[in-house]
């Protein structure tokens, strides 16, 4: 049987006919009991699995996922990676998540297909220089890596900008260590690597209800029966209200519908990410060829996972207006995620009213880059009860203190 | 696209109407009673119900006028708009 991925190993494989690959996780039975149930299969629950068993040597631990994994916005991200963001709590947690990135490929022997090919914000008006540039210094202050941008500088950089656009290109920040990774990658490996440390990763099983006695969690009612287990976190994503209300809390939450779409697969012509506010998108190209396209959020409470046309129509029209030469290209798939949104753009990270239950979520529509500090987090507190001093400005308490981290009016995250 | 009825003007595009957030909810009466307990319910805490949703929408480029309505956050499939002021239609159980 072969394990290990590597250069050897695939061609020891070619050589037999690929016969001897095993599947990359194991598909193991329920048990009744675990030291750790997480909640989620997306990015977050899978990477905290992970460092469950990696970082605190809990092994006996169950991912359960009412789907298949990564089918949720793990699955249909636009898969961009970066720290640019304004306060320091956020900054050192978003770095941290782009550092284990990094090394990621390895960690995990498997290739998340991580390309750090810079990740430019532009900037189309007065205002928008001026955040740029406070935006610029704010990251060089935190330590993150910023690079502020003329128009010929950016011009240069960027080949096909619209020589005469509407809404006018005066300037950018580059954050060159931001990028993009292979999302579906990303799931699997971790996956992968948690299966092979012992973790059950359990698909098509749905968590219908908790079992909480005397205030305290002692596990969850799933499709499958009953799993018992003193500890259990959540991520669940746009699902959190409605997982949460069957523990009797209440989130700050709304779940909104986010869009994306691909275009055609083309030759290589776009080697960075872009993002333009004022068009209402940004954008990157594929290793397939794809342009990826992200739009707005459907600013409507929703679960229906579908993206309105309106916002589409105005994604289309800002890449459009950026690139003039996209405008033949044709879509080949569109689809939506329901994202999690909260009011100040943090994530909620941390223990609930519930004692044993933890919840991650919150991370709206900017988590992908998050899913390996997210989970490195979730499973410190799951394991030792205390917030991971990353997270510890992130628990849900600062909406009764005020201890609000305004990334969305800060650092203009989008949302 | 999503249809919606204003009320007042009858059926428009989805594109002339603002999303409002949840309907009928008061601002306290009395502000300096409140605890950080009930401003973070008052602020922060909104119904965001896999279900049946009774929120505020806005047509604002149209007669620009708020009303209500009550819609199935699972389709997006509206049961019914009505003016601010009138009583909430019955919402079925699922
Ligand atoms: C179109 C789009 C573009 C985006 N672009 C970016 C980007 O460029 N960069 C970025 O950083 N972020 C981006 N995001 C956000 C990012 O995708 C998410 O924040 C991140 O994937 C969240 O990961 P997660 O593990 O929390 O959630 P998910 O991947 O959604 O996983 C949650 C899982 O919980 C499962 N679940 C729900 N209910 C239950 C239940 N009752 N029982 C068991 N399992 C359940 C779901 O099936 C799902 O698989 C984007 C999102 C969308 C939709
Ligand atoms: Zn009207």
């Amino acid at each position: 049987m072969t394990r290990r991925y590597s250069a050897l190993s695939l061609l020891r494989e070619g050589v037999n006919g690929q016969r001897g690959w095993e599947p990359a996780w194991r598909n193991p039975q329920a048990k009744a009991r675990y030291d750790a149930i997480v909640i989620g299969g997306g990015g977050h629950g899978l990477a905290t699995a992970y460092y469950l068993a990696k970082n605190h040597g809990l092994t006996n631990v169950a991912l359960v996922e009412r789907g298949w994994i990564g089918g949720g916005n793990t699955g249909r991200n636009t898969t961009v990676i970066r720290s640019n963001y304004f306060f320091p709590a956020s900054a050192a947690f978003y770095d941290f998540s782009v550092k284990l990135y990094e090394g990621l490929s390895k960690e995990l022997n498997y290739n998340i297909m991580f390309s750090q090919r810079g990740m430019w914000t532009l900037a189309h008006d007065r205002h928008g220089l001026e955040m740029a540039r406070r935006s610029a210094n704010a990251m060089l202050l935190n330590g993150i890596d910023a690079e502020f941008h003329d128009e010929p500088s950016v011009r240069a950089r960027i080949p096909g900008l619209n020589p005469d656009p509407r809404f006018p290109i005066l300037g950018g920040i580059n954050q060159p260590r931001g990028g993009t990774a292979r999302h579906d990658a990303v799931a699997w490996g971790y996956a992968r690597a948690a299966s092979a440390l012992g973790v059950d990763i359990i698909q098509n099983c749905e968590v219908l209800d908790f079992i909480i006695e005397g205030g305290r969690v002692r596990g969850v009612e799933t499709s499958l029966g009953a799993m018992r287990s003193d500890r259990v976190g959540m991520a669940v994503a746009g699902h959190s209200s409605v997982i949460a209300a069957k523990a009797g809390l209440r989130l700050p939450v709304s779940s909104y519908a986010l869009q994306a779409f691909v275009s055609e697969p083309v030759k290589p012509c776009l080697d960075t990410v872009i993002l333009s506010p004022a068009t209402g998108t940004y954008l990157s190209q594929s290793d397939k060829g794809e342009l990826v396209i992200g739009a707005g959020l459907d600013l409507y409470l929703s679960y229906a996972q579908r993206g309105s046309l309106p916002w589409m129509e105005r994604a289309a029209a800002g890449v459009v207006e950026l690139f003039p030469r996209f405008s033949r290209l044709r879509f080949l798939r569109q689809w939506a995620g329901i994202v999690d949104v909260v009011h100040d753009s943090t994530p909620i990270l941390g223990p609930t009213a519930v004692d044993g239950l933890f919840i991650n979520c919150g991370w709206g529509t900017g988590g992908f880059k998050a899913v390996p500090a997210g989970g490195w987090c979730l499973a410190h507190l799951m394991a030792t009860g205390e917030s991971h001093p990353l997270a510890r400005a992130f628990g849900i308490e600062r909406f009764e203190t005020g201890a609000l981290i305004d990334e969305a009016s800060a650092s203009g995250i989008a949302h | 696209m999503l249809i919606i009825r204003c009320p007042y003007c009858g059926e428009r595009p989805e594109l002339e109407f603002a999303y409002g957030g949840q309907a009928h909810i008061a601002r306290p009466l009395q502000p300096s009673d409140q605890n950080d307990e009930d401003w973070n319910v008052y602020l922060n805490l909104r119904a965001n119900p896999k279900g049946w949703h009774s929120e505020r929408w806005r047509h604002i480029h149209g007669c620009a006028r708020f009303f209500n309505a009550v819609r199935d956050t699972r389709t997006d499939h509206f049961l019914a708009t009505y003016k601010m002021g009138e009583p909430a239609p019955e919402v079925p159980s699922t």
